[in-house]
């Protein structure tokens, strides 16, 4: 991806950190939310589990649910309402796939 | 009294934030409850500190005293017992259900403001769901809390006055390339101005100075167009529509902001116990209350999560639910002549917003043009066609509850918040009565089977 | 006044999936048949149950009718010329107690007897098969032949057949009063119309008790409805329908990723009959005890409940049969939980009973005149309901 979707509105002074998503590091600022971050260096977050075509957010204020992401345990999160944190380690699909269920 | 009142105020925007004040003033220490990090709504959302310095250029000159009124706010919240990032999911037999930092707790109440705003109310068109297309009002969030622009190049597509409103901070923090696409024609507005300047001049003469502010800076401004589609792939690139005089209009885009004004968040308050009405003019449903915002015994509702009207609006709304919420405590009512201008402010915003319905319009007329292949249900991926296809078969369903269970349209982890409208369109098409209402459920927002890993046992 | 009555062989009252199916095999019969419902085809109990088409675990008794329905649940689309999403996803019980055990073990006897399998699993042949189950469950009985359906959408195919068959349905016509004329049934609606055939069948589901009682043949029934909830979408992991034989956990996943969840106690309809409230309260309740089962779901999202307003009767069967008291009366309700699976095979089975007068031993045991007496009370009264369940 050459540019991502959303446009900074100036040039950053804030501190950079670095997350994981879908198992590649991806740079924010400190106070990012989640969905900032991933929308300025990409310009989609995840699929339609339904027919598979991207999906980036569309309400931003976590009412649509589009931005949903999941964390390495699992759980659930709306991109758009939690801010980055270093150790994140996210995916756009629900829970790992362990071998054990069939 | 037997109990103690339990005084709770849901949502802490300017109608929860404008009760929690009164009720502070009449010694009361009522629970306010924000599913957000922090106080302060949508519309006059606080900005996240990196972008405190631009306050300015987004609020332009309701900047100063923004932050006076901050100041109060919290001052305020001191006082009571302010709990963030605690979602209200349910309300049943005299309590809340809530979902907090800490997992789920269930809180008794006697005394229950609902103030929790609206969100976008959109109607779909071919390539809605594509990356790059957000509503309007998550365009204006996307700069206060995520100190961003939605795209290099943006169209404001849609009916309503934040298009314009949200089109002027982008301009004033200095985005380059903006256009407005206002589906109302400019007549419709000019013939609603005058009952718009009788109702609230001053706010009538704020969105006249917007669009000459914009028209100063040469932004692209076309009225009465008909929005054709948007397209893209992996990002949105083109939104083609027809002019007024039917030419067809091909412009690249590097994002999109969709809207049609607001619509209340009502599911709480109809869980709660209040009767929802039909408006006609807004052609939406709004909670029943009576003047000082009373839905029915022991509740509330105020702000744009009962009626659409605004900051202002909310803010008198706020103070005269306090009001009454106080008065049923056996408190001394308040200064007769206050309540009365609050009275005033209110209803007065409200015939604004009223005749507004005229300029900038809910465009239900085009609700048979959506294409049978386009999504309405987003979460769902359910298409115009399959709704369609489903009302005109013999024995389908013609009520919008009965065509979401029969469709999925609704059934998604929006819960019909963005399909809903058009939902209500397509059904009133078959019906040729109002469009109807997806009835409210808890939880009104999904939540974890499994709230935090202390509770697993 | 004058007013027109649809002239017909056989009036149905309901047109939930006890009426729809009977009203169809009906039509079939080239009998005339109009079907009333009072709000929106398959709307109440028919639609908001769980789904279930379930085989073993049953009283012996049941067994016949079961069969017969899960037979023509099998031949759904030829019947109807449309789909319901009917799956044969397979059904397994499950056990925590050693009184479980029993029962399943059984019940498994039972469903062999009538030539259902119901294979028994525990240790580590269960825990390969189905590895989603907690590991604190011990023994499981898996019946292939089990199914689900979609409820929402299973009764509007078999009304909309009937009208194919030449018959009637019609919506939003509630009738307010239905009496015996010479020669057959006079029935009123609310808007006024009045209807008359020779031959009258009460399927009003919940409603049902109304009717009866104009007739004289009163029933203990009342209303209710399970608390139910849906998750959002997840990986498809949850093949076979589940349910824990003890008590309060019934659960499935759709091939979309929704897992669908059903519990007890079940809560008791609003006065008016007309809804049932899912309190939050059983909600949390509910989320529990299946995290109890099925760890992994521990992370998805709830994002609908739901209920319904359901007819049940104090021993947990429906009434199905001719009235007691009037002659070409007939009922078909009360379905106490248990009536979707059934439905097909009680439709065809009245059809038979009302088209020529012989009631199939299959149905015999459900017919209204067993309350008159003594009124035999279940023990799933006391423990799937709010108390008190029976006033």
């Amino acid at each position: 991806m050459t540019h991502g979707l959303f446009a900074q509105i100036e040039p950053d002074t804030r501190a950079s950190v670095q997350f994981t998503f879908d198992g590649t590091p991806v740079n924010g600022f400190v106070g990012d939310t989640v969905l900032a971050a991933l929308l300025r260096s990409g310009t989609y977050i995840g699929q339609s589990e339904f027919d598979g075509t991207p999906r980036a957010g569309f309400c931003l204020m976590g009412s649509c649910q589009d931005c949903t992401l999941w964390d390495s345990d699992g759980r659930r999160l709306r991109a758009c309402m939690v801010d980055i944190q270093s150790d994140m380690d996210l995916r756009s699909t629900p829970y790992r796939d362990t071998s054990d269920h069939g | 009294m037997d109990n103690p009142p339990r005084v709770v105020i849901v949502g802490a925007g300017p109608a929860g934030l404008a009760a929690a004040r009164h009720l502070v003033e009449g010694g009361i220490r009522p629970v306010v409850l924000e599913e957000s990090a922090r106080a302060g709504g949508q519309g006059t959302r606080r900005l996240v500190a990196h972008m405190s310095h631009h306050r300015n250029r987004i609020y332009g000159r309701a900047a100063s005293g923004m932050a006076a009124r901050e100041t109060v706010e919290d001052a305020v919240l001191s006082q009571c017992d302010f709990r963030t990032g605690t979602l209200v999911w349910g309300s049943h037999a005299g309590r809340l259900e809530l979902l907090g930092p800490d997992g789920y707790d269930s809180l008794p109440y006697t005394h229950l403001l609902i103030a929790v705003g609206a969100t976008d109310r959109v109607l779909p068109l071919p390539g809605w769901t594509l990356p790059g297309v957000f509503t309007l009002g998550g365009a204006q969030v996307a700069l206060k809390r995520h100190a961003s622009f939605i795209g290099d190049r943006i169209v404001f597509a849609g009916s309503s006055p934040l298009m314009y409103l949200a089109a002027a901070q982008y301009l004033r923090l200095g985005h380059p390339d903006l256009t407005i696409l206002d589906t109302t024609p400019l007549s419709r507005k000019i013939r609603s101005f005058p009952a718009m300047m009788r109702h609230a001049p001053k706010t009538a003469l704020q969105g006249i100075s917007l669009m000459a502010e914009l028209r100063r800076a040469g932004i692209k401004m076309a009225f009465g167009v008909a929005l054709k589609a948007i397209e893209g792939g992996e990002r949105v690139n083109t939104i083609e529509y027809a002019t007024r005089g039917g030419q067809i209009v091909r412009t690249p885009v590097g994002a999109v902001a969709l809207g049609y004004g607001l619509r209340p968040e009502l599911q709480l308050a109809e869980l709660a116990g209040a009767t929802l009405r039909y408006d006609k003019r807004h052609r939406q449903w709004f909670a029943q209350v009576d003047a000082m915002g009373q839905a029915t015994d022991g509740l509330w509702i105020a702000g744009d999560g009962s009626r659409i009207g605004g900051a202002e609006a909310a803010d008198a709304a706020g103070f005269l639910a306090a009001e009454s919420m106080l008065t049923t405590l056996g408190h001394p009512a308040a200064d007769p002549l206050k309540i009365r201008h609050s009275r005033r402010r209110l209803k007065r915003q409200q015939c604004f917003q009223d005749a507004m319905t005229g300029a900038f319009q809910w465009p239900a007329a085009s609700a048979p043009n959506i294409p049978d292949e386009t999504l309405v249900c987003r979460c769902e991926r359910i298409c115009a066609g399959e709704i369609r296809h489903a009302i005109t078969t013999s024995l389908g369903p013609v009520e919008i509850n009965r065509v979401k269970a029969v469709t999925r349209c609704g059934m998604g982890r929006c819960q019909g918040r963005f399909c809903g409208p058009a939902l209500g369109e397509l059904v009133a098409i078959a019906t040729g009565e109002a469009p109807g209402y997806l009835r409210a459920q808890a939880p009104i927002r999904p939540v974890p089977l499994l709230a935090t890993d202390s509770e697993h046992t | 006044m004058t007013h027109t009555a649809d002239n017909c062989d056989v009036l149905i009252i309901g047109c939930g999936l006890f009426g729809a199916f009977t009203g169809l095999f009906l039509a079939k019969r080239g009998v005339r048949v109009t079907v009333l419902e009072r709000g929106w085809v398959g709307a109440q109990a028919s639609g908001t149950n769980f789904g279930n088409l379930r085989l073993h675990g049953r009283s012996a008794n049941q067994y016949p009718l079961s069969l017969r329905a899960q037979d023509l649940w099998e031949r759904y689309g030829d019947l109807t010329g449309e789909g319901c999403e009917i799956e044969r996803t397979g059904h397994l019980y499950f056990a925590v107690t050693d009184e479980g055990r029993d029962t399943l073990h059984r019940d498994a006897q039972t469903a062999t007897g009538f030539g259902v399998v119901s294979e028994l699993l525990e240790g580590d042949a269960l825990r390969q098969r189905f590895p989603f189950l907690s590991s604190h469950i011990s023994l499981a009985a898996f019946s292939p032949r089990s199914a689900v359906a979609n409820p929402r959408l299973a009764t509007a195919p078999v009304a909309r057949a009937i009208q194919r068959a030449g018959s009637h349905v019609i919506e939003q016509c509630e009738v307010s009063s239905a009496r015996a004329i010479p020669g057959g049934f006079e029935v009123q609606t609310t808007s006024g119309r009045i209807f008359s055939a020779p031959k009258l069948v009460n399927a009003a589901g919940a409603w049902s008790g109304r009717v009866a009682k104009q007739f004289g043949e009163p029933v203990p029934m009342f209303s209710a409805g399970p608390p139910q909830f849906v998750t959002e979408p997840l990986p498809f992991r949850l093949h076979p329908s589940v349910h824990m034989v003890e008590g309060d956990v019934i659960v499935r996943q759709i091939r979309r990723g929704n897992v669908i969840f059903s519990g007890y106690p079940r809560t008791h309809s609003l006065p008016s009959g007309n809804f049932t409230h899912v309190p939050p309260s059983k909600t949390l309740r509910g989320m529990s005890a299946l995290l109890r089962c099925i760890p992994m779901l521990a992370h998805g999202e709830i994002i609908r409940v739901w209920s319904g307003v359901e007819g049940y009767l104090p021993d947990m069967l429906p009434v199905i049969g001719p009235s007691t008291t009037i002659p070409s009366l007939f009922h078909a309700f009360g379905g106490s939980g248990g009536g979707f699976q059934i439905a097909p095979a009680v439709g065809e089975g009245l059809a038979e009973l009302i088209a020529s007068d012989m009631l199939p031993s299959m149905l015999s045991g459900y017919g209204i005149g067993r309350f008159i007496d003594s009124t035999n009370v279940s023990v799933k009264i006391e423990r799937e309901f709010d108390c008190p369940a029976i006033q």
